[in-house]
């Protein structure tokens, strides 16, 4: 019951947010919905199955691009391509899972490397569906007469809903049988087989799973912009997904969200401070964060509710809820708790 | 068929380039196991600083000489400073941290000089030279005997000197290096000064091929890896003949093969990453601990 | 006379598990001092210590020198050797390599005439000598593990558990070596061995090493003798 209390204010502050805040800024919070569900996603896979990916931004693009075209060619309704773009997401990132079962780490981040590298150029290399260079413009959502909402309104919480259940359903599926597999494979792929789990099933539902959520935030970032072309998914997107996913925390669903205001706010803001300084400022603080706070944000307050915990306890352990941990991969889904045996 | 040749010996000097940079990798990934994503940037960044002492009377020679002691000394730093605190941590936060560099070098760049492209002086001059009927431009000819130059003075390096010796021996075994009384530390700097001053080279040959801007080395950072991982990671030999390979196949796919073009060019890299990955991730030379990284 | 090497209190471990619990011993100018004891005792954990890979609490003092949380390269520098656990030999080096890596730190211009009086003292690792050091077999490679230490000239050298994996034709003949070398360069020797009866025939004192302390101390022909010693480490 206890638990409720903090999500309910949550929630009601969420839905509170486009009634108090300027037109301009609400867009901007539409955007962070969108790039946290995608966030999300790259965490599942970097986070719970350790695999690194660089190339986040490709099915992100593929969603856009997806929603983009069913849109204006084909004149679906806007939400309805919510879950064409997940499908493709998923069959996307299941073909690229395939071969990427047998990469390790760095030439997994290689490899996909190399697909973030390639996207805006295979994006105009089929301009006849894509629109090539010049890019698609896209009618956005707007808000239907009897919800008596502006369009920023409606389009924020239409994207808060769609978040919300993305985040449920990641939620879920970390904290069930999934992610404990997952996790198993991550730390030790020889025990988990011993156990019984596959992980070649494991890392590619893995790779598949994180691609539909991509994708998903890919559509909702078209509603939310109007407009895709190549030049919108360069490198620096993979790059930026894989900073939110470390920055908000490994292996956690709430990190996804600080990730998420930290690619949109900290480039704006950096600009505020001096337009050439901000990708300086930008890299400093992800390298600040390394340094740092290596279990992103999450884990930061982690510890803080474990030392605000100190007071009523005799150890300190903070609590680990989402299966997720404090402190990088090696940290998340350990023995919560585990005794220190005597030398 | 002359056409053919040029276009092969063309492909080794581009490969030459790739090479010099995977070379930068690899000395890199050989000595602490990081791939240093910020490689390409640390490369772009020493050539506009080539490009301001000639901005500022150098003589290109003087310059490029120069700028290969501030390569060093910058490489040097960067390990000592960024990256020292977090060696033997996570492999993704080291990726995030050399990432993190190259969003910072690049900013940096462009933040002193602008986003603006400019040019940079040949160093060997224009003008061809006829070998066996075959137009040779002396810029590929003064590009290869750098690199070859290059290979020379490295494995001379590793094989003959003291500090060579015990590079090879921390890269194999820090701890026991250590026992024997090496410092570690300063060693790791003076590997990745080699390594930063490998890439100003070859940054220094390729902008006059291309414009020089703060993206310059983006897409060669790709044709690197794609060197490196088709060498072997730890394999400097490998790194030098991945790149002439891919050089090779890049410039024959580009001119004869219709659908890639000139804009798809870059898939030709990626093709051959996925395909050594798929089947033989060690590379033609890298030992059989690379795949298990 | 102050011992070569004084040690008090040491504590160490990993992390949250403490591994040594307050170990105090002496080592002597010129001796050869055994550490004995069961598995997981701490020897390994206690020569870590000493060269400075684990992080120790208590003192260590080495020539009057506090050693004590100085790095491993700088201990190394100081005159302590160690040949590790497993020998640490660089597998992808040449013998010979392996034996000028020993003496990078040093600045003096005798290298080579220590490396030749090396292969005249160990004739085998002087036939393989340019041979990939990884090729040799488990007797060789102690041989040279025990060589690239003392290309250190250390006035102390640690040694842990040489007699691991070898046969006891082999390793008598180590042990042997080791001594007369130890005589000759008069170098002082703390060996750490799970192998206790061949210990006490070359060590001039030892300590038994049990759960993180020292449980029993003496001469070697003292320990030989004491029934606790002869039950338990003994086999006899």
């Amino acid at each position: 019951m206890k638990r409720v209390v903090p999500y309910a204010v949550l929630a009601a502050v969420l839905v509170a947010v486009p009634f108090f805040f300027s037109s301009y800024r609400v867009g901007q919070f539409t955007l962070v919905g969108a790039y946290a569900v995608a966030v999300l996603g790259l965490n599942l896979l970097v986070g719970y199955s350790g695999q690194i990916s660089l190339g986040h931004g490709a099915s992100f693009a593929l969603g856009a691009y997806v929603s983009a075209i069913l849109i204006t060619d084909a004149g679906f309704p806007a939400f309805a391509t919510v879950p064409v773009a997940a499908v493709v997401g998923f069959g996307a990132g299941f073909l690229l899972g395939l071969p990427a079962l047998r990469l390790r780490g760095l030439y997994l981040a290689i490899l996909t490397l190399g697909l973030a590298v390639a996207t805006p150029q295979l994006i105009k290399r089929f301009d006849g569906l894509t629109g090539g260079t010049q890019g698609l413009n896209v009618d956005q959502p707007t808000a239907p007469a009897w919800t008596g909402l502006a369009d920023d309104q409606f389009l924020y919480l239409a994207t808060l809903a769609f978040s919300v259940v993305m985040f449920v359903l990641a939620a879920r599926l970390v904290r069930g049988r999934v992610g404990r597999a997952l996790i198993a494979i991550r730390d030790n792929e020889t025990a988990a087989r011993a156990q019984g789990v596959d992980p070649a099933r494991y890392k590619t539902l893995a790779f598949a799973t994180g691609s539909l959520y991509a994708g998903v935030g890919g559509a909702l970032y078209v509603f939310s912009i109007g407009f895709v072309a190549p030049e919108s998914f360069t490198l620096v997107v993979s790059f930026s997904f894989l900073a939110a996913v470390v920055v908000g925390g490994l292996a956690t669903i709430g990190g996804a969200v600080f990730g998420a205001l930290f690619i949109e706010f900290v480039p704006v803001y950096a600009g505020d401070v001096d337009e050439a300084l901000a990708g300086v400022i930008y890299g400093a603080v992800l390298i600040a964060f390394m340094y740092a706070l290596p279990g992103g944000v999450m884990g930061a307050l982690r510890k803080l509710r474990g030392k605000a915990n100190q007071f009523g306890r005799g150890r300190g352990h903070a609590q680990q809820t989402d299966g997720g941990g404090a402190g990088g991969i090696a940290d998340a889904g350990g023995e919560p708790g585990g005794g220190v045996r005597a030398g | 068929m002359a056409e053919f040749i040029e276009t092969v010996v063309d492909g080794i000097a581009t490969g030459s380039l790739y090479g010099a940079l995977a070379l930068a990798l690899v000395l890199i990934f050989r000595t602490t196991g990081i791939v240093n994503f910020a490689q390409g940037e640390m490369a772009m960044f020493t050539t506009f600083l080539a490009w301001g002492l000639v901005e500022a009377g150098l003589p290109i020679g003087l310059a490029f000489l120069a700028t290969l002691g501030l390569a060093f000394v910058i490489g040097a730093l960067i390990e000592r400073v960024i990256i020292r605190p977090v060696e033997g941590g996570e492999t993704l936060t080291l990726v995030i941290l050399t990432l993190g560099l190259f969003i910072f070098i690049n900013s940096a760049a462009g933040w002193v000089w602008g986003f603006n492209n400019r040019a940079f002086p040949n160093l060997f001059g224009e003008g061809n030279v006829d070998i066996g009927g075959v137009s040779i431009s002396v810029e590929s000819v003064g590009i290869v005997a750098v690199l070859l130059a290059l290979v020379g003075v490295l494995f001379l390096f590793f094989q003959r000197t003291k500090v060579g010796l015990a590079m090879r021996a921390v890269s194999m075994n820090p701890e026991s290096s250590r026992l024997a009384g090496i410092s570690v530390g300063r060693t790791l700097m003076i590997g990745w000064g080699v390594a930063a001053l490998a890439g100003a080279l070859a940054g220094m040959l390729i902008a006059p091929r291309l414009f020089l801007d703060v993206n310059f080395m983006g897409a060669v950072l790709i044709y690197s890896f794609a060197a490196a991982t088709l060498g072997g990671f730890d394999s400097p030999l490998g790194a030098v003949i991945g790149g002439w390979i891919i050089g090779v196949v890049e410039n024959l796919a580009g001119t004869y093969v219709d659908w890639i073009g000139n804009d798809l060019k870059i898939l030709v890299p990626l093709l051959i990453i996925l395909a050594v990955l798929m089947v033989r991730p060690t590379g033609l030379f890298g030992s059989p601990e690379v795949s298990r990284a | 006379m102050s011992a070569l090497l004084e040690v008090e209190d040491l504590e160490a471990g990993y992390g949250a598990v403490t591994v040594l619990r307050g170990v105090s011993l002496q080592v002597g100018d010129g001796q050869v001092v055994g550490v004995l004891g069961p598995n997981g005792a701490g020897k390994t954990t206690m020569l870590r210590a000493l060269s400075g890979v684990v992080r120790p609490r208590g003192h260590v003092r080495f020539a009057g020198d506090d050693v004590a949380g100085k790095r491993p390269e700088a201990i190394a520098r100081l005159g302590i050797a160690q040949v590790p656990e497993g020998r640490g030999t660089f597998t992808g080096l040449t013998v010979r390599e392996n034996l000028q890596v020993g003496a990078l730190s040093r600045r003096d211009g005798d290298v080579a005439a220590d490396i030749d009086r090396c292969f005249e003292r160990f004739p085998v690792l002087g036939e393989r000598e340019d041979q990939a050091a990884g090729s040799l077999s488990g007797g060789e490679q102690q041989m040279l593990a025990v060589a690239r230490a003392l290309m250190l000239r250390p006035k102390l050298l640690l040694l842990d558990e040489p007699s691991l994996g070898l046969a006891p034709k082999i390793t008598a003949q180590l042990f042997s070596d080791l001594s007369t070398v130890a005589r000759d360069e008069g170098t002082t020797v703390l060996l750490v061995e799970q192998n206790a009866s061949l210990a006490l025939k070359f060590a001039d004192y030892a300590y038994v090493l049990e759960a993180g302390q020292i449980a029993l101390s003496g001469t070697a022909s003292e320990l030989a003798d004491d029934d606790q010693m002869r039950r338990s480490y003994l086999g006899v």
